[in-house]
């Protein structure tokens, strides 16, 4: 209840504030010349970038972006987004010391960014899906859709699970229950455990929809469900001939990597230069939503991450792959 | 006292307010309060019911299905099913295991900090609990995660045969393939609960008059007899509120229970097997499903069907009471 109390009463607070913010896009003089290093040339192949045409903002090529505007803008949602969201948002605060931005960057999951931007309770709704899979057509329409970076998802299991790859099929042939022991798959005698997330979460319908082409997954005493990212490394670890899916900013953290095995999937590493390539398939766009045609600081924050300070520095860096050349 | 109700009646008479109205006003601060309170609880059960039958209402899900095992909300799934018996019997499953584990436990405590204990070792464990009661549920559920789930699949990974003298083996068990299971849960808890059990059946012990003591005792009973056939049967219905106190806030725990419990969203097999509990399916879908939709009108009706446990419950301690009062 306190809870709730705070958050309105911080949201009256940032409403006030956005009202009475003068929008003088003044960029300071010390930050313009920000990390104008090109983005990386690795194998950017442009049709991995082709989601980003739907983007209302165009940014016609990675150009510096930085305009410093005042305000407080609230973002909601994706948890796989967030870590990305995050950094760039404390990256223009800290580029832009005197324009007084404030700029909040909150979890919650895909579901709740999506529901809040549609009430209007956030200016920027982040998610892994599309609206249009999630909310009724007439509140998606009213959504606007900046598809800011490509992630990607890798499937990783235990370390005592000797296998390095999966085929499509075996994978379908896992997660669905007709293969039980990871015997089968020329791994040693050992039973698999499923970790899934939530069934509705954006990871696990993006898995579902790109890798099991629709199957129904196993249910039963050899599946978990966990909440999170961070959870299901922990279950990962804990659990012997366990396999799960998980975001690729997530498993090259250094504190993960070395406690996970993660597999090629049909023979393809999971890297963001294949993601970027496109050969790589488990991978989709991140979207940031806006109720309307985004003004002000919410404007300049979207424009900032489709330039080069976001997408030629902090998404390689993060392991996401940009969506601007 | 007398005098100030009996001014009542003339109240209208007066054009100003007499001092024995003004110093009405904190009383009137007081009722205010305590409508209030009454009014937000009426207002939180009116949101939670309206909710909770919007998937029956408006998504149009016939009643009967709640109890169905199947628990398949995906819309765009050909066989859609919103049952809710996996969770409710998850709920339920766990929270009775931890009733059984700790009931006995913690009554025991209470007798020995009532009847047994010596002045400096109740100085001791007094504080203590109170600590427990302070330890927030997510340092129980990490402790679980980190120490109870890999013990129960390294010890326990085979099957386990449950066997009698003479008879042989009666029954056998698979073995925990993961150490998320509802026995883990049911242990998290059981910890947890201790202290609610321990403290209200410590007041009610200590609420049994001195004279049935002494009583007892000048008729030459053991002690063990004395706390058997005079303590346990006088302070039985005050030890069965807390065992229901306990089972609220068993029922009612989300965090510690979903870290270890799996979150299996199928009917629960055995206890070395993942289960799943209302409170945590909640909290799982709820940050990835979107107001409206039938998958979050499902999420409320659990919330209902939690509530009308806890109602259950609180109803259940007052008849408890009342025969408590009556006897």
């Amino acid at each position: 209840m306190l809870n709730g109390t705070r958050r309105i009463g911080a949201l009256a607070i940032a409403a006030a504030l956005i009202v009475g913010a003068c929008s003088s896009a003044a960029a300071t003089p010390t930050a313009a010349p920000v990390t104008a290093a090109p983005a990386t040339p690795t194998a950017m192949a442009m049709d991995s970038a082709t989601p980003a045409a739907s983007a209302s903002v165009a940014a016609p090529a990675a150009a510096p972006t930085l305009s410093c505007v005042g305000g407080t803008v609230i973002a909601s949602g994706s948890t796989a987004l967030q870590p990305l969201i995050d950094a760039a948002a404390k990256q223009y605060v800290k580029d832009c010391p005197s324009a007084g931005a404030n700029i909040t960057v909150n979890g919650g999951g895909s579901g709740t960014g999506l529901s809040q931007v549609a009430a209007g309770s956030v200016q920027i709704g982040d998610s892994d899906v599309t609206a249009a899979s999630k909310l009724s057509a007439a509140d998606a329409a009213k959504l606007v859709d900046h598809v800011v970076a490509r992630q990607g998802w890798i499937v990783v299991t235990d370390k005592d699970v000797t296998v390095t790859s999966l085929t499509t099929q075996q994978n379908i042939d896992i997660w669905t229950g007709k293969i039980t022991n990871w015997k089968a798959v020329g791994g040693p005698d050992e039973s698999i455990v499923l970790i899934f997330r939530p069934a509705s979460s954006g990871t696990r319908s993006t898995f579902k929809k790109l890798v099991l082409g629709g199957a129904t997954e196993a249910t039963g005493g050899q599946t978990l469900t966990e909440d999170s990212n961070g959870a299901v490394t922990t279950a990962v670890t804990k659990t012997k001939g366990a396999v799960s899916v998980i975001g690729f900013a997530y498993y090259n953290d250094p504190a993960n990597k070395p406690l996970l095995n993660g597999l090629q999937l049909d023979g393809v590493d999971a890297t963001v230069a294949n993601m970027a390539g496109g050969q790589y398939k488990l991978a989709a766009d991140g979207h940031m939503y806006t109720n309307g045609q985004p003004t002000g600081l919410t404007q300049a924050f979207l424009d900032y991450m489709l330039g080069t300070e976001v997408q030629g520095t902090l998404i390689p860096s993060l392991s996401y792959a940009p969506v601007v050349k | 006292m007398a005098q100030m109700t009996a001014a009542y009646p003339a109240r209208g008479l007066r054009a100003r307010p007499s001092l024995t109205e003004r110093t009405d006003l904190p009383q009137r601060v007081v009722f205010a309060a305590a409508a209030s309170m009454i009014f937000i609880v009426a207002l939180l059960l009116a949101f939670i019911a309206w909710q909770g039958v919007q998937l029956f209402v408006k998504d149009g899900v016939p009643v009967g299905q709640i109890l169905s095992p199947t628990w398949q909300p995906d819309s765009t799934s050909p066989d859609v099913s919103f049952g809710l018996l996996p969770f409710i019997a998850g709920t339920v499953f766990v929270t009775v295991v931890a009733l059984l584990i700790s009931t006995p436990v913690s009554v025991g405590l209470a007798l020995f900090l009532s009847e047994v204990a010596p002045r400096w070792a109740r100085a001791i464990v007094q504080p203590a609990l109170e600590i427990f009661v302070g330890i927030p549920s997510v340092v129980w559920g990490w402790l679980g995660i980190t120490i109870l789930v890999p013990f129960l699949s390294d010890t326990f990974h085979g099957d386990i045969a449950l066997g009698l003298p003479i008879v042989g083996t009666v029954a056998t068990i698979p073995g925990f393939l993961t150490g998320f299971s509802w026995l883990a849960g049911s242990l998290v808890l059981s910890i947890m609960i201790v202290p609610t059990i321990t403290s209200v059946s410590y007041d009610a012990f200590r609420a049994v008059p001195q004279e049935l003591r002494t009583g007892s005792l000048a008729l030459g009973t053991t002690r063990w007899q004395t706390i058997r056939h005079v303590l346990i049967p006088s302070a039985l219905t005050g030890v069965l509120t807390a065992v229901v106190l306990g089972m609220t806030r068993a029922a009612g725990e989300a965090l510690a229970v979903q870290m270890v419990i799996g979150n299996s969203p199928s009917m629960p097999a055995a206890i070395t097997q993942p289960v799943t509990t209302l409170t945590s399916q909640i909290t799982l879908d709820m940050g990835n499903t979107v107001f409206g939709e039938p998958w979050q009108d499902a999420l409320w009706t659990m919330s209902l069907v939690l509530l009308l446990m806890s109602i259950t419950s609180v109803v259940l301690v007052r008849l408890i009471n009342k025969r408590r009062m009556g006897a």
